[in-house]
């Protein structure tokens, strides 16, 4: 039955967002432990090491992310798992994540001077307190603006396990739009949601690259 | 027991992945190139416009940036309709690809624009180059120069993202796979050989920005 749009289903469609965020969270979370092997590999000093991190990066960035959701979504199944979409979509978007997170983090690495590293020694701190008191903190003020920059990218690629059948935002969008046949306000609406939580976050990530910029 | 990988019939059906292939190649080279124009206009609004045009410019980035490529193609192709506005697949296909690579384009560029000291600036326009002649040779190109490797991997991406047109049932390369799947339900090693495809794309085409750049910007 088709019926007016209404604030019931602008308030559905805000609720949906929940799932956005709780996606976009997980993927963050998968994509932080895969991101910092990958970092910590690329800016080793043993060549294959660099190597197999150049590998998936390359690979993971040269293949759509559209494709990545539907190899592990049918992949899992196909290694006899049978998985809700939410567990394929976490798992695409942590490698995902895990690459372009993992590029970053290795470009903050490597930009600290290695002469950081000699300073460190000649006080007498061990690798681990290098790496603890002198490294990751510059690292960190370098690689913060562009990874914030990297979770407006996230949450909004979020809206691609729509295809995969996972109900967040844009699929609640879909449903909203076929139940009322308003699709040119539907998707004015989604995309307002998306902008309230993207564009704070542009903001802010642009000012982190001012005021860390002005600390060095 | 244990599944058996059957590549086989997807192979079968390697004239609609070339199909699929061939859209997907001039729908990216159509969306690059309207894209670049769209991008360096907006940023020369950007840097050079007045309140109006900057604030034109910098409301159009900031809204496609912070908004998903796909709310962006359904907004198209199924909203503007009941405006009264009812694009063909292709047309709206390109329409919002080419809007949302504008935007970052504009982005990129602006920095780079951005970054030319002032100073170098008034020393071309000090030895006597025009002012377009300043823009040109002073400006643009070094700006461009700089930002070729962003701008490169930024089409590359764009590339891989022309998938989602799929969802309006474009016939790209992405969706031949979901045709080859429904004729042969080989859903898995369908979409694994069309990663690969799209993986081989984009090393072709990051080879191929990076040799325009050797001969384009090799003794500037």
């Amino acid at each position: 039955m088709i019926r007016e749009i209404g604030a019931i289903d602008v308030f559905y469609m805000a609720l949906a967002m929940r799932w956005t965020l709780v996606l976009t969270l997980l993927a963050l979370a998968g994509g932080s432990v895969i991101g910092l092997a990958v970092a910590t590999a690329g800016a080793s000093s043993r060549g294959w090491l660099r190597f197999g991190a150049r590998l998936y990066v390359g690979a993971v960035q040269g293949i759509p992310l559209l494709a990545l959701l539907f190899v592990f979504f049918f992949g899992l199944s196909v290694v006899g798992f049978s998985l809700p979409p939410l567990v394929a979509a976490t798992v695409a978007y942590s490698v995902y994540a895990g690459a372009f997170l993992g590029e970053i983090w290795r470009g903050a690495l490597i930009a600290v001077p290695r002469t950081q590293w000699e300073a460190g020694a000649s006080i007498g701190l061990s690798f681990a307190e290098q790496l603890r008191h002198v490294i990751i903190p510059q690292a960190v003020r370098l690689a913060t603006p562009p990874s914030v920059g990297f979770l407006v990218q996230l949450i909004k690629n979020t809206s691609l396990a729509a295809v995969i059948g996972f109900v967040e935002l844009t699929r609640e969008g879909q449903l909203t739009s076929a139940a009322t046949f308003q699709p040119f306000w539907v998707y004015t609406i989604v995309a307002a949601l998306y902008f309230s939580l993207c564009f704070p976050l542009t903001r802010l990530s642009r000012r982190l690259e001012r005021t860390l910029r002005v600390a060095r | 027991m244990a599944y058996r990988f059957q590549f086989r019939d997807v192979f079968a059906e390697s004239q609609a992945l070339l199909d699929g292939l061939w859209v997907t190649l001039q729908l990216s080279a159509v969306t690059i190139g309207l894209g670049f124009l769209v991008g360096l206009a907006a940023a020369a609004c950007i840097v050079y416009g007045g309140r109006g045009l900057k604030a034109a410019a910098l409301t159009y980035v900031e809204v496609i940036r912070n908004t998903p490529l796909i709310v962006q193609l359904f907004l198209i192709f199924f909203g503007l309709p009941s405006l009264g506005l009812r694009l063909d697949v292709m047309t709206a296909s390109l329409l919002a690809l080419t809007i949302n690579l504008g935007a970052y384009t504009a982005e990129i560029i602006r920095a780079g624009l951005q970054n030319i000291p002032r100073s170098q600036i008034e020393a071309g326009l000090s030895i006597g180059l025009s002012r377009v002649q300043v823009f040109r040779h002073v400006e643009m190109l070094p700006a461009l120069k700089a930002v070729y490797p962003s701008l490169a991997s930024q089409f590359v991406l764009m590339t891989l993202a022309t998938s989602v047109v799929s969802q309006v049932s474009a016939e790209d390369l992405f969706h031949a796979a979901s045709i080859i799947q429904s004729r042969t339900f080989r859903d898995f090693e369908v979409y694994t050989v069309v990663a690969v495809l799209y993986l081989a794309l984009s090393l072709v085409m990051r080879g191929g920005f990076a040799a325009v750049y050797r001969l384009a910007f090799r003794r500037r």
